[in-house]
């Protein structure tokens, strides 16, 4: 499964994340994740959302620049060597990874860990035959992040 | 004193019956080049009507844009055989305009250039560092056979490479040098780094500024740094390059020689000759140029004729500092750039939006050029490499175009503001 994530360009000033986020914020589009990397004077804010379109065409509205990346969403262990397994496997491949970030489903129990790398498909294909479980955008909705009542 | 008495301090009724002469050998000697027989032609014009220098508003005005229609021959009066020298402007826009020296004309601007420095107290045994590019600009080769006219030692450094300046400096004892004021700004930081202090460990005496705009305010702040006089120079590649204008020791306005040109005020917007006093546009007719004679040349720099005598003694008008230009040229680090040339490079390049804006800032002691660059947005994938390649590749484009590195920032589609009629595309930040 390949999932969604929305990349918006921003130059590297003081009120351009807060302009997104406010957005997001009255368009209730939920956030999952986020990075953001810069340059020296502007960057790129990668956004994990529930409704990636929707997301887009709003913010494309508003005059802000937008592309949709394919990304790989994988479910992992929340425990140590989790990561390991995967980026172990990945590197076999000789498959580079461009951008990662995760985050944390469940603690101690599991994670998501996104990753873009060159060729998404391939990737895709070896992990699902190494047993890991990709998400796409549909199934990244679904899922709570946290399950708060444990806290 | 004068390196001329004579000439530099002819009455003024005495200057300008010469100044007559020269017009009307300057028409007759035009007639030889196809654009002026030309254009003469065209007009009905005859030598004959032109019979005090006041009648001078009845021949058209020369721009920049006709020398480059009639590039690179249709100016040249004189014989092919007789040019020895061609010379180009500072400016890097597509086609260079160039200009064409007889033996003559060389002398006669190699005087000037004399002149210019013997008043700022230049004499022989002086040792003179050229610190302007050499080649086709005319800072470099113009400024050194004025210098050995005088007979000072002439050390032709050449632009660039601070160390070796200073260097040379200490070594060979230099008194007079010639340089761009935001370089000398520079260059004192290079001084401090290297613990030379200029004004205890050198010999120099004097400084020519020019090549570039510049306030009072900077010319004192170099003159504290350096401990030094630095003197106004003005020229164009046009009317030779520098010696057309110059300060005196009064450093009160830059004396223009009116001996070799006929110097007129006019208003840019009607052409309207513009009386002493009021600020306008220079334009320039060549009184004793043979190879390729210029009439009513419009310099675009803005500028006013200090009405009134000179405490030094000398007799020709003397214009006030450049206030700025007509047309929308920069002039940074000493390079004259046209907004139209970064256009049609980051035209060219894929990915690149609609709008773009120069901001030219000042840090320190250096300019610097800021490009803010529109991205396309059909270009942005989200990739943060494929900007930065994009913004490198800008960078590198518009070096080799303009001849100065700039800094390039990319900005969002329809960030930045519309140009709509009359192009808004540089701000100037530069203060002082």
């Amino acid at each position: 499964m390949i999932a969604n994530q929305l990349s918006i360009f921003a130059e590297n000033k003081p009120g351009r994340l807060a302009a997104v986020t406010k957005i997001l914020a009255k368009e209730k589009i939920n956030i999952r994740a986020t990075t953001i990397s810069t340059s020296d004077t502007f960057g790129v804010i990668n956004l994990l959302v529930d409704d990636p379109k929707r997301a887009m065409a709003v913010l494309t509205k508003a005059g802000m620049m937008v592309s949709l990346r394919e990304v790989l969403a994988v479910l992992i262990e929340d425990k140590p060597g989790g990561l390991d397994r995967l980026t172990q496997l990945v590197a076999k491949e000789n498959i580079n990874v461009n951008n990662a970030y995760g985050f944390v489903l469940e603690s101690s129990e599991k994670a998501i860990f996104v990753v873009e790398v060159d060729q998404t498909k391939k990737t895709e294909a070896l992990l699902e035959k190494h047993g890991f479980r990709t998400l796409d955008t549909e199934a990244l909705s679904a899922i709570e992040p946290f399950h708060y009542m444990k806290y | 004193m004068y390196w001329d008495e004579r000439e530099e301090t002819v009455e003024q009724a005495r200057l300008q019956e010469t100044q007559m002469e020269g017009l009307r050998e300057t028409l007759r000697r035009a007639q030889g080049s196809s654009y002026y027989r030309d254009l003469f032609k065209d007009r009905r014009l005859q030598i004959d009507d032109i019979r005090k220098l006041a009648d001078i508003e009845m021949l058209p005005l020369t721009t920049k844009d006709d020398l480059r229609e009639h590039w690179p021959w249709g100016f040249v009066a004189v014989a092919r055989e007789e040019l020895i020298r061609m010379h180009s402007s500072s400016g890097t826009t597509g086609r260079a305009t160039v200009i064409f020296h007889t033996a003559n004309d060389i002398k006669a601007w190699t005087h000037l250039v004399a002149r210019s420095m013997y008043m700022t107290g230049m004499r022989r045994g002086d040792v003179f560092q050229n610190m302007m590019t050499y080649g086709l600009f005319t800072g470099g080769l113009g400024f050194h056979y004025g210098a050995e006219e005088i007979g000072a030692l002439v050390i032709p450094a050449g632009a660039g490479n601070s160390k070796r300046q200073i260097q040379l400096i200490c070594d060979f004892g230099t008194t007079f040098i010639h340089i761009i004021p935001s370089y000398a700004l520079y260059l004192s930081t290079v001084f401090d780094e290297m613990h030379v202090d200029p004004r205890k460990d050198t010999k120099l005496k004097a400084a020519f500024i020019g090549a570039e705009p510049h306030s009072e305010k900077m010319r004192r702040t170099i003159e504290d740094l350096y401990g030094f006089k630095a003197y106004n120079s003005y020229g164009l590649s046009e009317m030779n390059g520098p010696g057309v204008a110059f300060e005196c020791p009064c450093q009160n306005g830059l004396h223009i020689w009116e001996d070799q040109f006929l110097v007129e005020i006019i208003d840019p917007l009607t052409g309207k000759p513009l009386a002493d006093g009021q600020e306008g546009e220079l334009v320039m007719t060549t009184l004793k140029r043979e190879g390729m004679p210029l009439i009513r040349y419009r310099t675009k720099d803005l500028t006013r004729i200090i009405p009134g005598p000179c405490d030094c003694g000398r007799t020709h008008r003397r214009i006030e500092r450049i206030k700025g230009r007509t047309d929308d040229m920069m002039i940074i680090k000493g390079v004259n750039i046209f907004p139209i040339q970064i256009e049609k490079r980051l035209m060219e390049i894929p990915g690149v939006g609609t709008n773009f804006l120069v901001l030219l800032d000042r840090e320190g002691y250096d300019d610097y050029m800021n490009v803010q660059v529109e991205v396309k947005r059909e270009f942005f994938t989200g990739d943060l490499k494929q900007l930065e390649k994009l913004r490198r590749r800008i960078v590198e484009e518009l070096k080799s175009d303009i001849l100065i590195t700039p800094r390039v920032d990319l900005v969002a589609p329809d960030s930045l503001p519309k140009t709509e009629g009359k192009a808004v595309r540089v701000i100037d930040n530069r203060k002082d």
